[in-house]
């Protein structure tokens, strides 16, 4: 999923660093203090998600879970997802600097459209209909992500096309899988804790914590 | 691969460094980060093969100058290098121009060929130069860096805390996933993988947004209003300036000669 430096054409670089501003400025602008703990905390997660391998066939591959980021995060996906992608840029060497703004532009985007087509869905369905609009967030951000990167390609020149073709059809099993594995990650998420999916609700509990909330916090089994 | 962010890092930022730091990385990181900024955006904008192999050139020559240990940067190289070979052989078959050579009935033509090669060794000049400048460097000592190039402080704080957290929670995952295989849980292909594997990262993330909850009130309790102290001591000294006036030279050098000295093949 990450192109590399030097093998875009210089508009689509430029037009890419362009979009992966604009999207973390609002990103940012979105990010009020209180919640840069919490987003760097899920940002990691997701980072994690990056080194969990998932047979596919004969071969693996690492989870994104960008569709999960998206109804998580919403917007706040942005920034989140491009600090996950330049810590991986450049401390492991995947991708570059020059391509950073279109990599992550390519992800984080579908994520962002994902989060925002099936947040209301996910948070109003019961715990199963909520896994079935979790598991279609998953699969439509990857569909978006290798559309999106085909197209970044097919427009730095002609004979990248078929390469982009095979890149998309290459990805139809890792869009199922990413569904599936979303769908679950939802279901146990409205089983377990449904607040982390609705956004709203979970900012007033951070204003407000009843002392109700800390109590079940307290007899919570401490993990760390 | 999270025991590069591992919390037992000794923080260069801190101590001066413990062990004595390389040529390349005894600069100011600031310097450092721009030039390996710059140096991408160069290889880039290069056109001809020949320069393009200069450049990859300098960055193993700087790699030598660093403490990166060789058979690990040409893994991290190896595997930068498996995600676009697939690309690169499809390209000379793909590319219009005259044809060199057929295999199976297809066509590779010259021009599709050069783009190939051109492509990997940018990619490859990139990716080595930029490992071997900021070679040293820990995520932590980037965060700094990029703070005093003024990037966004909400970035720089959200870096910091996803850095800080990505060691704990790959533990965190290691100890569910030992969870799972102690019950006899193994990956196929199978729902069933996929649905286990799905209810493991939503724990992962159930417990990473209460480990979140707790953070926030252990900060507000110690008074967190939204910034933290930068603790560095980064000094921009003259023979830093050298670096970056030579680095600069050198960048330039590539530019011109590739724009208006043409190779005769």
């Amino acid at each position: 999923m990450h192109i590399v430096d030097g093998a875009l054409a210089p508009e689509v670089l430029i037009g890419g660093g362009v979009l992966a501003v604009a999207g973390l400025g609002l990103g940012l602008r979105k990010l009020p203090i209180d919640k840069i703990p919490a987003t760097g905390v899920l940002s990691a997660t997701f980072f994690v998600a990056s080194l969990i391998h998932v047979p596919v066939g004969p071969s693996s591959v690492h989870l994104i879970m960008s569709g999960l980021a998206g109804l998580v995060l919403g917007w706040t996906a942005f920034p989140a997802l491009f600090v996950g992608l330049l810590l991986q840029a450049i401390f492991f060497g995947f991708g570059g600097l020059t391509v950073l703004g279109v990599n992550t532009v390519n992800i984080a985007f579908p994520a962002v459209i994902a989060g925002f087509m099936f947040r209301g869905l996910v948070s109003r369905s019961n715990p199963t209909f909520a896994a079935i609009w979790g598991g279609c967030a998953g699969a439509l951000s990857i569909a978006l992500t290798t559309l999106f990167v085909a197209i970044s390609l097919g427009l730095s020149g002609e004979g990248f096309v078929p390469a982009a073709k095979l890149v998309f059809f290459a990805h139809i099993p890792i869009m199922a899988v990413e569904g599936l594995v979303s769908a679950a990650a939802v279901y146990l998420i409205m089983k377990v804790k449904p607040a982390l999916l609705m956004a709203d609700a979970r900012i007033s509990r951070y204003d407000a914590q009843s002392p109700a909330i800390l109590a079940e916090q307290v007899n919570e089994a401490n993990n760390g | 691969m999270s025991h590069l962010f591992g919390h037992d890092q000794p923080l260069s930022v801190q101590g001066g460094g413990q062990r004595p730091s390389s040529f390349v990385g005894s600069f100011d990181p600031r310097v450092r980060v721009v030039a390996a900024g710059l140096f991408s955006v160069m290889v880039v904008s290069l056109h001809q093969i020949e320069f393009a192999l200069a450049a990859f050139f300098a960055a193993v020559a700087t790699m030598f100058m660093t403490d990166l240990p060789l058979r690990l940067t040409l893994k991290r190289m190896a595997a930068m290098d498996g995600f676009i070979i697939v690309m690169l052989v499809m390209l000379p078959f793909t590319t219009p121009g005259t044809a060199m050579f057929t295999v199976l009935g297809a066509e590779a033509s010259k021009e599709g060929l050069q783009h190939a090669v051109l492509i990997g060794i940018r990619a490859n000049a990139v990716v080595l130069m930029m490992l071997s400048l900021l070679a040293g460097l820990t995520p932590v000592g980037l965060g700094h860096t990029l703070y005093r190039l003024r990037c966004p402080a909400a970035l720089v704080h959200l870096m910091m805390f996803t850095v800080r957290y990505i060691s704990v929670l790959h533990d965190e995952y290691h100890r569910l996933r030992m969870a799972m295989k102690l019950r006899g849980f193994k990956a196929r292909n199978s729902i069933h993988t996929y649905r286990s594997l799905g209810y493991l990262f939503g724990m992962l993330l159930v417990r990473s947004l209460e480990r979140a909850e707790r953070v926030l009130e252990a900060m507000k309790c110690r008074g967190f209003s939204g910034h933290f102290p930068m603790i560095d001591h980064l000094v921009f000294r003259q023979r830093d300036a050298l670096f970056g006036v030579g680095f600069l030279m050198l960048v330039s050098v590539f530019v011109i000669l590739d724009r208006f000295y043409v190779v005769a093949y």
